[in-house]
Formats: C-alpha cells, structure tokens, sequence
C-alpha cells in the first residue's frame, strides 16, 4: 500500500508522509534489540494466562461426561470428548450443526456487507464535502457511544411493523450498520487515500463507484480488515438481538442455542456437558479466522497509532 | 459523479425493501375452511415435545404444527408478551404454565376457548385444574396439559443406615435433618431455594396459602398472612439452626451434592425423575419417593410446582385448527402415552393418566409404586389463586430471599415476605389493577 502512494504522490498528503516516516522510525525502536524486561514479560505472561485459563477449563471440562464434570478435579482431563460431540451432534436431530451454520451466516455475510457499508460510508465523510456532513458525523459519534443491546428492543418493535421478526433478516440487518466501523473507515480513509489519487482518477474520467471499488478500497485493505473482524467478532459473539428477534430455534445463532440448552425449565436438568462442549467448537472457527488474519491486523494496528 | 454514488444508495435501499417485501409477503391469510392446509407455530419448551408433535402431523396432513422450542418458563412469556406488544411474531400455540396465565390474559395474549370445542375437555381433568384454566371465570384460556403435585424425595439407603423414618409431619422432617447433619456435617437433608420461587409458592400452597384473590373487578394480594408467614418461618429456623443448606437449586453445586450423596433429599414434584436422572445419574435406584411432610397429618395436602397448558395466543389466524391439535395433544390417549414416554409430563387428563402411567420411570425403578403415590397426592392439592402480576411477586422473592437466606436469620425470612407483599402490591396498583 504505501509503495504505491509514495509512487503517485511523493512527499504530499499526510497520511503518506507519516506512512513513510514510521517506515523509516521503526527498524530503530523495535523491540527486538532490546533486552525483555523481566517485570513486563511477567505482567503479560499474567495477562496470557487471566485469558488463557478459562480457554483451558473448557478444553478440559469438555472431556468429561455428565457425573464427572462437577465431582473431579477440574483441570484433570477425561475421556468422554468424542461422546460428548456425538450427542450434540445427537441432539434434536443435528440442531447444533445448524446453529453453527447459522452462526457462520449471520457473522460472515452480516461482517462482509457491515464493512462495505463502513468503507463507503467513511470514505464519502473522509473526501466528500456536503452540507450536514459535520452533523453526521456527530450523530455517528454519539452512535458509537451506545451500546447495541439498547437498540435491540425498538429495533424489535419497528421490525415487527413489517413483519420481519423471526427471520433472518431480523438478525443480518441491524448489524449491517456499525457506527463503529463507519468511524474506523473514515479516518483510515483520510490516512490512506491521497486526495491527489481520487483526483487523477477523476481526470481520467472515473466514476466514482468505480474509483471507490478499484482504488479507494484496495488501498484501505488493512483497516477493512480489522473492520470485518471487528465485526465478525461482534456478531458471532451476539446474544441480545437473537435473543429477543428469533422464536424459531432453527434459526437460532449458536449463543442464542446454546443458552437455551441451560434453560430447561424446573422439570428437565441443564444439559452442562453439551453446552460446554458446544462453546468449545464455537471458538473454534474465531481461532481459526484469528490466526489467519492475525498479519492484517497487526500491519494496521501499528499503522493506526500514527496516523489517527 | 456525486449523483451516481447516491443512486447507488438509493439503489441499495430499493433492493433492502424489495428483499424485505419478498420475504414478509404470503404469511396471512385463510380461516376455517378444514380442506385447506394450515401451518401452526407452537412455542413450547417441554423437553421432545417435538417427537410428540410428529406423531400429530402424521396422521394429519390439513394441519401441520412446528414445535419452536423456548428456553423454559419466563423467557418464553417475556418474549410472547413482546410479540403481542409489537404487534407481529407471535405464535399460534404457546406452552403456558398456569401461574402465567393470569399475566398472560391481562396482556391480551391469548384467546378466549369457551366459544370453541375446547370446553368439551372439561370432562377430562379434576375440578381444580380445570379452574386455573378458566381463572374461575366463564372464559376459558387454555387446555390443561401436566401438572406438579409436591412430593418428598429422599435417599432410602441414607435413611435406612440411620435407622430414620419416612417424616411424615414437618417436625419429623425438621428432626430428620438434625439427625443427618449432625451424622455427618457435610450432609443435608435439603437447601432452602431462594431461587426458586415456584417451590417456595408449592410450600405455602400446602400451608393453605393463596396469594392473590379477585372480588369482583378487585384483586388482593395476600402474601403476608399467617400460612405463608408459618413457611417462611419453620425455614427460616432450619436455615439458622444450620440443618438445612441454604444454596439456591439447579446450580453445578446443588447437582453435585445431589449426585455425591452430599443433598439426600428434595421436596420436588412428580417431574423430579426426569431432574434427578439428569443430575444424579449415579444414584438411581437409592432414591424413593414419600408424600409430603405435613403441618396437620390428618389432613394431607399438597402444593404444586410447575405444570402447564397449551394456551392458543390472540395473533393466530387458525384458532379451530390450533384448538383441534391442543385437544388432540392433551387428551388423546396415544398423545398423552407419547408425552409420558417421550416428553416425561405428569399428564393433568385423569384417564388417560392412569393408562399411560402403568410403569415407574426408569430412576425409580425400586419404587413400583411411584405413580400409585403420585395419583395418591395429586388428589390433594390445595386451590390456590394466581394474579396478573406473578413475575413481579417471583422476582420479589428471589431478590429478598436471597438476602434471608444468605443472613441465616429467621427474622429475616419473616421480613422477606412482608417485603414480597409490599412490592406485589405496589407493582399491581402502578399496573392500574384496583387492588383491595
């Protein structure tokens, strides 16, 4: 990315310069000549394993059937972990597949089109001038402020008025709207993207859905990535909107499911092993895609801390 | 150039709605007519009542009904009470415990059945059921469909090696628990729930307790009077005396204490195999079930705790279709054998009863008698009246006896439920109820 708006634009827009400058800065500051210090090497070796060890409670507890889990020693691993995703898989049928898959729609759909939505958005705030464009701007900074689970509830209300609740939509579409990502896209879109480069493309006669497309998005890679996995994060791990917008558990996300699994009525015992075994498996795919697009991040979070 | 990005966004908005239109459109329409075909919703949370429901669509084609499972008791009433609210989303059949019904048809929520076939059911079920399904009134809200008689369950080999009987009043049970914590200090005859408020109301059911009352278009609310006040306080004693375990129920604790012989007894209802199997799984066949302890033994009585109906909600457009399966599943011997052996309810339909219930659960399989006891005692519960307002009461008392129980002082379980009544009485005049 910067390789090529050093070739475009040498030397002008900020976003560049700064680019160029921590390219530059940061062979000397790396950490990697310094000695560790003992104390901060313990401090996040503390912070791994504060995170690290409820991970490891469900890995062990979920190998353990039904009378074991609560009557032997926590940490100390069974047998049972194959049993135990046979009878999810058991359960009703396959239900927790569907769940998974369900799961996978809501995150991956609802991130893909949240991010285009918040790439577009930002980037029309960050290089278009137009009337009211400060006040939207407020009005998406306040909406960063509120917290999603309060919307739920109307947003339950207004999709009832036509007839959405219980459907998928009633999950994908409020998500699609992330105050959050819209506020990422715009500032790595001021960074990023060189107003001389929307400018040449416009004398070259470009539309402007097409320079967004081909050449404002490809240069705000990084930060779209961390917008999607912001996102993917944010729904996979959604529980008040499902919650409240689905009756069918067919199409129930795997939070949603899962919790049901332990709200069994006074009459039936909560099914524990199942549930732990099924957020095990959940995790699963969050690691996976962690792992995968764990570079992008890390390229943009450094990239970030200079240019916001 | 501007132009074509917002006839972009206008686009998009156009494609939003028309998706939204295509996929709302062909939900509503038809009534009555019995040739056409009808899709009923039906929101229930009893454990394989959909394996139940099969059995229905088989053998009828015209009415097919989708069981959508809810997670157990409020959730499904808070949600329902939304979609009512909203407008949309409800369903047309609704699982619907008999102390929600009163919160359920003051919200509207559910249609009148005395003008349907449903009241021919009546024949089917002992006057007192009956009556909660009607709120002692001429309308008729739903189709009764299990019920919880209170029972004692306890370990007869505990019981046995100390050489103690079966107690039959409350002071032999207060007895009992002395005798088995002091035996061996780790061990509790039983827990005082502050979680549960479903077991506490069973309790003062059995002490004679009715909560609410309706005179005419007035409700009272009668929490604090003497038979709760004497339940509230022969626990709070236990409590403080330290015989008897103050940690909630249906946690990973209470199961293992369960399982691990640490709990070795549980005043529950006839459902209780189906719990204990799940929890407990390595003592089956050491459990035995008796009736209830009593405060006047010559004079049994019992409390309920759990049981449900199947309620048809005011949003569905195929009442007679969904009264037809609600008859069918409720009273039809080959449905009520089903939901004995699949679903493990303790139907409320006293024939088919009796038929589907020949066998002791698998759990209790030392104990053929089992369901001989349970018809014993579902025979004597006493009537109890619910009001419009049981989620506030129940919340009520899981706030204010989480606080009694966790001070372990008979004094506080008494002020418990002068606050209950405080706080249930306030919520029903805010609610605009006249209150008495």
């Amino acid at each position: 990315m910067s390789a090529t708006t050093t070739e475009v634009t040498p030397g002008t827009g900020r976003g560049a310069a700064s680019a160029q400058k921590m390219k530059r800065e940061r062979p000397k500051d790396s950490a990697m000549h310094e000695k560790p210090s003992i104390v901060s090497s313990g401090i996040l070796i503390l912070g791994a394993i504060y995170c690290l060890f409820p991970v490891l409670w469900v890995i062990m507890a979920s190998t353990k059937d039904g009378s074991e889990l609560f009557s032997t020693l926590t940490l100390a691993p069974s047998t049972h972990l194959w049993s135990n995703i046979v009878e999810l898989t058991q359960y009703r049928d396959g239900l927790f597949w569907r769940w998974m898959l369900n799961t996978a729609l809501y995150a991956g759909v609802g991130a893909i089109v949240s991010t285009w939505v918040s790439a577009l958005s930002g980037y029309v705030l960050a290089k278009f001038d137009f009337p009211g464009k400060g006040t939207v701007f407020k009005i998406l900074l306040m909406g960063v402020l509120v917290p999603g689970v309060i919307l739920a509830i109307p947003q339950y209300f207004l999709f009832a008025q036509v007839g959405l609740t219980n459907t998928y939509w009633s999950v994908l579409l409020p998500q699609i709207i992330s105050p959050y990502g819209i506020y990422l896209a715009r500032i790595y879109a001021a960074a990023a993207v060189p107003n001389d480069v929307i400018e040449a493309a416009r004398t070259e006669g470009a539309r402007e859905m097409y320079i967004f497309n081909r050449i404002a998005m490809p240069m705000m890679a990084p930060g779209l990535v961390t917008i999607f996995l912001f996102q993917f994060v944010a729904v996979w791990n959604n529980f008040m909107l499902p919650y409240i917008m689905l009756g069918n558990d067919h199409l129930f996300p795997i939070t949603v499911g899962l919790n049901g699994l332990l709200n069994q009525g006074a009459s039936a015992p909560a099914m524990y092993t199942l549930v732990i075994t099924g957020a095990l498996l959940s995790i699963i795919p969050l690691v996976i895609l962690f792992l995968v697009l764990q570079r992008y991040w890390r390229v943009d979070l450094a990239a970030g801390a200079v240019k916001a | 150039m501007r132009r074509s990005l917002r006839t972009a966004a206008v686009a998009t908005a156009a494609a939003a709605a028309l998706l939204m239109t295509g996929c709302s459109a062909g939900t509503s329409h038809d009534s009555g007519d019995t040739n056409q075909k009808v899709n009923l919703t039906y929101w229930a949370w009893a454990p394989n009542l959909d394996k139940v429901v099969d059995i229905w669509n088989k053998s009828h084609p015209n009415i097919h009904v989708t069981v959508n499972k809810q997670d157990g008791g409020d959730p499904a009433v808070t949600k329902l009470l939304t979609a009512i609210k909203a407008g949309s989303g409800a369903p047309d059949l609704m699982q619907v415990e008999y102390q929600k019904l009163p919160t359920l048809v003051a919200a509207d929520a559910l249609a009148d059945l005395s003008k349907t076939d449903a009241v021919k059911t009546k024949s089917h079920f002992s006057d007192g059921v009956w009556s909660s399904v009607t709120l002692g009134g001429d309308a008729l809200y739903a189709i009764p469909q299990d019920t919880g008689p209170m029972m004692f369950f306890y370990r007869a080999d505990v019981f046995d090696k100390l050489g103690l009987s079966v107690p039959s009043t409350w002071d032999e049970y207060a007895a009992d628990a002395r005798a088995i914590h002091e035996a061996d200090p780790s061990v509790y005859l039983g827990t005082f729930s502050s979680n549960d408020a479903g077991w506490f109301t069973g309790l003062s059911q059995q002490a004679g307790a009715s909560w609410w009352g309706i005179d005419g278009d007035a409700w009272s609310v009668d929490i604090d009077k003497a038979p709760t006040q004497k339940v509230a306080k022969y626990w709070g004693g236990l409590v403080q005396e330290g015989v008897i375990n103050n940690k909630p129920m249906y946690t990973p604790e209470w199961n293992t204490a369960l399982n691990t012989g640490k709990e070795v007894g549980w005043l529950s209802a006839v459902w209780a195999p189906g719990v204990l199997s799940g929890n407990a799984g390595d003592t089956a066949g050491k459990w035995k079930v008796a009736p209830m302890p009593q405060w006047d033994a010559s004079n049994p009585a019992t409390g309920n705790w759990g049981g449900s109906s199947t309620g048809v909600t005011s949003q569905s457009k195929h009442v007679d279709a969904a009264v037809k399966f609600a008859t069918w599943l409720n009273t039809d011997p080959e449905a009520v054998k089903a939901l004995v052996t699949t679903a493990g309810i303790y139907p409320a339909d006293n024939a088919a009863a009796k038929q589907a219930l020949s066998k002791a659960p698998d759990f209790f399989s030392n104990q053929p008698d089992f369901y001989d006891v349970a018809a014993k005692v579902a025979k004597t519960v006493n009537p109890f009246t619910y009001g419009p307002n049981v989620n506030v009461a129940y919340s009520a008392y899981n706030d204010d006896f989480a606080k009694a129980a966790q001070s372990k002082q008979q004094s506080a379980f008494l002020d418990a439920v002068t606050q209950m009544q405080k706080t249930t009485t306030a919520d029903l005049k805010k609610s605009g109820f006249t209150v008495k």
